[in-house]
């Protein structure tokens, strides 16, 4: 199928694209590696009339910083979720997310779309969300106002929404460096290439499920059991409670209810071994 | 040394490899334009008005044509009187996707921008998407005029009560086979050139000869004037021998623009036009003795036609009741079925067309038997198969008499190769093991009927005839060109016939080319549908090649002042035996065969050219034992195969590396059929909810096991190669294998069926406790 | 908003080693670049979702889907599709060598894309085992083989194909 026309700009500034989105609003469209965005305007679900194209940005790097006693992960908004796999940097300090990014679609979605674009997508099934959730991160976005962070905590709010305005533009990611916490990040699909039919991210204590709700969630239910010092599977049988899955051909949402259940026990019994590279 | 049953390289790779080939969207002639359809988005509407003005007027376009354009022309042609199907749909829409109007544009782009701006305004009316809704009293009627929406259907005429009330013990299974999406890679693809000089159409298709016989019907145009050519096709399955209505409207289209026109379907487009395959439900039921003999067997069965009956969908089950039986002797086999049509997409022939379905329910239901009698599933098979002695075997149908088999040899060769007792030791400690995943060991001795050529046997599809063409034409230096009637899409005929024609002719293989797919060039051909391609092509091209030899060695013996009797054929080179150096080569007398001065007086110039219609006496029936090894994840129901084990007898192999290819194939299609693929409507709105590959499930390389291959061989007596065709085995074969080792695996949970795909919620469900499986018989 | 004219971009990339100055719409994808403007029909397109990977191509050497790309989102960078690929054997690659002598094809439409994925595979992983090889081609759907010979073909090439001089593509 063929999307429907629209004018493409290759912004060469942040200010650029935020004065774009200003100018043409609901009509314009942020397209980072387009790897979600593309195949919805080939079946014209979406059909924006201005793409920005964020690639001549230039902010693909990765990074550390220091931050008060600790260290903190900077990954840009277009790193790909292939360079987020391969980097030393995030295989240091954030495991479970280079975990993540590797098990994203299959290679060639993994070659163009980008980590930033992945997570503005908003979609409850993504697994580096997933994984960034469990990491306490935050986003960075430039808007008409200026920077801000969102926490991830406060990023998602539904099906393919977030609480980034339609003016602001993701630039980057930030986290606390997870270096030598457990963690694991497990992945349950039906054909390799699906998306999750649930996923379930452990680390330090926080658990996030992705396919469990209109937005990736933490399963607080098990953190507030490990917390108070419930055994790992104690805690597991909690991973559901305040979910409210999906249901359609690949699973009900009981079946995922029971997989989150399943997931979050291995999860959690490979994150207390250290880390995991289970799936 | 003989070419046929050597693992010789495919002639058809270097320019596929190269992206060279050609398929029909590569082809984009001077002033090419492309055209699309208008869909349907519902089920089942009364198109109240279509208001093509503002696509008109947009940039690029060049017509929009809807039914009222083409009333001068009858309805694609159909399976059924009275339930044809019209090119655009006239009135009434009977399921989504069915095309409503149809738009040219100078591109691909424009044609899309202008199609989704063409409104049509429709009343929607009660749709019936599955067999049950269009059975239940008062269902809706796709067909008012006929007052039920079963449209044809063979009653039994004997309910087989009596013996099956005799016996020992009783089974009966209700199960679906359920709807499934051929996908070959390559959607439909069509392009027209509608000249002053005639019509040329390059369409993806299985057998151009067929289409151009009906389209210059369709057309009224003499066949002369109607070229038809399939070049590279990308795969097939039964699904690229459908009348679809690009395939008649296309060369309209190019004939009232004057343009080269061509249609080419998106894969979200494909998968709602494209016809389905499969969609049959079954009541099965056995009677057994005690020592698990079957004593009789009665199959009922409902296929889902889709919204318009397809000359093979109506075959389908004909078909599946005739292969009832499968490999055993069953002294009282009793069939009935009907064809419903439903508010779906047209359900046609895809891969094995009606035997898959025939080999799954008696492969499913001898392991009931097996289960409710504790006998071994391997030792119950033997106990009932037919014996390799009573061939030809009669079956319960008069059309079907078995050609040959080794049935017990193949399956002691499964047994072998599976290792089985090794395995059975595995799954006996699996299952005392609650961390270990369930092991489960599933047989399927399958047996299918094809080789499609005696007389009658395709003419009821629609075809002209059931025999296959070629024609060998021998060029002046002596290399050959075969052209054959059987167009492939992907089985490697270039290759195959080139073995057999340098095996009988002495040509060297590499100067032999095979030339299908061109109703201009290739004297007159059939298709390749049915596993009839080496059977039917295959023996054609071996019998004409021996009649040119036998004319070749006339010259020869000629040229030398020999006998003909004392000619051998070697090195491309026709020799005296016992004179050494006495010997022509085949150029010398391929040369002398067009020099009336050099020819012996009885024969004419150009006389080394045969032509032939390979005709059959009778089916083949390739058979074979498949065993698959599954392990299924206790906590989730993830069914993962550890072994599939592929005992195929496809009588002679002309090339094992293209015949394991096609076994390979087959199975994949079988393992997905299994596990993964189904096309689901939502009985509430009626919407189809696997319209793209992302809903639709076709496994890719991580999702399928490496397959063991076995072979037996007992040639067919029915055809001169000896063959029986291979390229619906695996599909036949493989899904009964899967099943009934996921079936093994649960039986700790007292699971008998459940029914395709075996997604993993479906099989953990079955493990939960107080779960009631489906199928539980009576 | 309403188009007079759908916008246009003029496009300058470097496919298969030739510069190439195309002006497209800015909805063109890539593989529509390729096909019908620049007539190289190997790479094939078989869905609209990108999970086929019929249209896989080398995009500054990394696989992608040419499908899912737009044709402007290449500007300045270099395109390699199956019509860019040879090498030893008789004028084809380890891989595409492989491929025939393995039979890891039947129709052949999903091949290209194939080839391509395994090209980018093996210039990362020059001796990938099954496992590697079977989850690296994850994203591409052959209808015909059922994979395994596709897997032995890919396993000819690593062990046949000779390192590049530069170490690039094998």
């Amino acid at each position: 199928m063929i999307p429907a026309p629209f004018r493409y700009i290759a912004v060469t500034s942040i200010e650029e694209t935020i004065s774009a989105l200003t100018e043409y609003g609901d009509e314009a469209k942020v397209i980072a590696g387009g790897q979600s965005l593309l195949p919805l305007m080939k079946l014209r679900l979406a059909a924006p009339t201005v793409l920005l194209d964020l690639a001549g940005l230039g902010i693909r790097k990765i990074h550390t910083e220091p931050a008060g006693s600790g260290t903190e992960l900077v990954i840009d908004a277009m790193a790909t979720y292939r360079d987020v796999a391969a980097s030393p940097i995030v295989q240091e300090h954030a495991p479970i997310l280079a975990r993540a990014a590797s098990l994203v679609g299959d290679p060639q979605v993994r070659n163009r779309g980008t980590l930033g674009g992945g997570v503005a997508h908003a979609d409850p099934a993504s697994d580096v969300s997933c994984a960034l959730l469990a990491l306490d991160a935050r986003v960075v976005v430039i808007g008409s106002n200026g920077e801000r962070e969102i926490a991830f905590d406060d990023l998602f709010i539904g099906f393919w929404t977030s609480t980034i305005a339609a003016d602001e533009v993701l630039t980057e990611i930030r986290l606390p460096s997870a270096r030598g916490i457990g963690w694991s990040y497990q992945k349950f699909t039906i054909r390799s290439q699906d998306w999750a039919l649930v996923g379930a991210a452990a680390c330090g204590g926080r658990v996030a499920l992705a396919s469990m709700a209109t937005q990736v969630i933490r399963a607080r239910g098990t953190e507030a059991a490990l917390a108070a010092g419930a055994s790992l599977a104690d805690a597991a049988a909690l991973a559901d409670e305040g979910s409210d899955p999906p249901a359609d051909l690949r699973g009900s949402s009981a079946y995922r209810r029971h997989l989150a259940r399943v997931l979050v026990a291995d999860a959690l019994r490979d994150a207390a071994m250290g880390s995991s590279n289970r799936h | 040394m003989s070419l046929v049953g050597a693992r010789v390289l495919r002639k058809e790779d270097p320019k596929l490899l190269a992206g060279r080939g050609t398929f029909v969207d590569d082809l984009s002639p001077a002033g090419c334009a492309f055209a699309t359809f208008v869909t349907s988005p519902h089920p089942h509407a009364r198109i109240l008005s279509i208001d093509v003005r503002t696509a008109l007027a947009m940039p690029g376009v060049l017509g929009i044509w809807t039914a009222a354009d083409f009333s001068e022309y009858p309805d694609v042609p159909g399976g059924l009187p009275q339930f044809e199907r019209p090119a655009l749909a006239i009135d009434v829409v009977r399921f989504p996707g069915e095309p409503v109007a149809v738009v040219a544009a100078e591109d691909r782009y424009l044609a899309a921008d202008a199609a989704a701006a063409v409104l049509v305004e429709y009343e929607t009316l009660p749709f019936v998407s599955s067999i049950t809704a269009a059975t239940a009293p008062n269902a809706p009627l796709l067909f008012p005029h006929h007052r039920s929406n079963t449209v044809t259907s063979v009653p039994m005429l004997d309910d087989a009560e009596r013996e099956l009330a005799k016996s020992y013990g009783r089974a009966r299974l209700r199960l679906t086979n359920q709807r499934c999406a051929a996908v070959p890679i390559e959607p439909i693809a069509v392009l027209a050139d509608w000249t002053p000089s005639g019509l040329t159409m390059w369409a993806t298709f299985q057998a151009p000869h067929h289409l151009r016989n009906y389209l210059a019907t369709w057309l009224d145009v003499p066949q002369n004037l109607c070229r038809v050519i399939a070049p590279d096709v990308g795969g097939g399955f039964g699904a690229k021998i459908v009348w679809y209505p690009e395939l008649f409207l296309a060369p309209l289209l190019s004939k009232w623009t004057r343009r080269p026109m061509k249609f080419a379907q998106s894969r979200s487009e494909a998968m709602l036009q494209m016809s389905h395959g499969r969609g049959q439900e079954h009541d099965v039921e056995v009677g057994y003795a005690k020592d698990g003999t079957i004593e009789a067997l009665r199959l009922i069965v409902s296929q889902d036609l889709g919204a318009y009956p397809d000359p093979t969908g109506l075959g389908l089950a004909v078909l599946t009741t005739w292969m009832a039986a499968g490999c055993y002797k069953i002294p009282k086999v009793v069939t009935g079925f009907r064809n419903v049509v439903t508010n779906t997409t047209p359900i046609a022939a895809y891969r094995g067309a009606g035997r898959p379905e025939a080999a799954y329910t008696v492969e499913r239901i001898i392991d009931v038997v097996a289960r409710r009698t504790g006998i071994d599933p391997v030792e119950i098979r033997r106990r009932n198969f037919i014996q390799p002695k009573s061939f030809p075997y009669r079956t319960h149908n008069d059309a079907v008499v078995y050609d040959s088999g080794d049935f017990p040899a193949a399956l002691d060769e499964c047994v072998r190769l599976l290792d089985l007792d090794a395995v059975r030791a595995r799954q006996a400690a699996s299952r005392n093991d609650p961390t270990a995943p369930l092991i489960g060991i599933g047989l399927s001795a399958w047996l299918e009927i094809a080789g499609f050529g005696p007389n009658g046997s395709l003419e009821g599809f629609g075809h002209l005839a059931s025999w296959e063409s070629t024609q060998i034409r021998i060029q002046p230096d002596g290399s050959a060109i075969v052209f054959v009637g059987s167009s492939p899409h992907g089985q490697g005929h270039e290759t195959t016939f080139a073995q057999i024609a340098s095996d009988e002719l002495g040509v060297p293989f590499d100067r032999i080319t095979v030339v299908h797919g061109d109703t201009e060039s290739v004297l007159q051909g059939v298709g390749t549908m049915g596993s009839r391609g080496v059977p039917t092509a295959g023996s054609a091209v071996k019998v004409a090649s021996q009649r040119v030899l036998t004319k070749a060695k006339r010259i020869a013996a000629h040229l030398l002042e020999a006998a003909e009797e004392d000619l051998e054929v070697e090195s491309n080179a026709f020799r005296v035996r016992g004179s050494p150096g006495k010997s022509v080569s085949w150029g010398d007398v391929a040369w002398a065969s067009f020099q009336p001065l050099r020819l012996p007086p009885e024969l004419l110039a150009g006389s080394l050219e045969e032509r032939l219609f390979q005709e059959s006496p009778n089916f083949s029936y390739p058979s074979g034992v498949y065993g698959c090894v599954v392990a299924v994840d206790r906590r989730t129901g993830r069914v993962r195969i550890e072994s599939m084990v592929l005992v195929d007898d496809c009588g002679t192999v002309i090339n094992p590396l293209l015949a394991e290819g096609q076994v390979h194939g087959g199975v994949a299609q079988g393992i997905a059929q299994a596990l993964f693929e189904e096309v689901v409507y939502d009985h509430e709105s009626g919407q189809p909810l696997t319209s793209t590959l992302v809903d639709y499930l076709i496994p890719s390389a991580p999702d399928l096991p490496s397959y063991i291959a076995g072979r037996i061989t007992t040639p067919c007596p029915n055809n001169p190669l000896g063959a029986k065709g291979i390229g619906e085995s695996g599909a036949v074969g493989a899904p009964a294998a899967v099943v009934n080792a996921v079936i093994n695996a649960l039986s700790p949970f007292g699971v008998e069926h459940l029914d395709m795909p075996l997604l993993p919620e479906k099989v953990w469900a079955a493990m939960q406790p107080g779960a009631i499986a489906q199928g539980q018989a009576s | 908003m309403n188009f007079a004219e759908h916008p246009k971009t003029l496009v300058n990339v470097d496919v298969n080693g030739k510069s190439v100055r195309y002006e497209v719409e800015d909805r063109t994808l890539l593989v529509h670049l390729l096909r019908e403007h620049l007539r190289l029909t190997g790479t094939h397109v078989g869905c609209d979702t990108s999970n086929c990977g019929a249209c896989t191509v080398l995009l500054d050497g990394d696989a992608v889907k040419s499908c899912t790309v737009l044709a402007v989102q290449t500007q300045g960078r270099s395109v390699r599709t199956i019509e860019g690929v040879d090498g030893p054997f008789d004028g084809r690659s380890a891989l595409q060598e492989g491929f025939r002598q393995c039979h890891g094809l039947q129709c052949g439409y999903c091949t290209p894309g194939m080839v391509m994925a395994s090209t980018a595979l093996l210039a990362e992983n020059p001796d990938p085992s099954e496992t590697e090889i079977r989850e690296a081609l994850e994203g591409n759907i052959c209808r015909c083989t059922g994979y395994q010979m596709i897997v032995e073909s890919i396993r000819w090439a690593a062990e046949h194909g000779s390192p590049p001089p530069n170490g690039v593509s094998p």
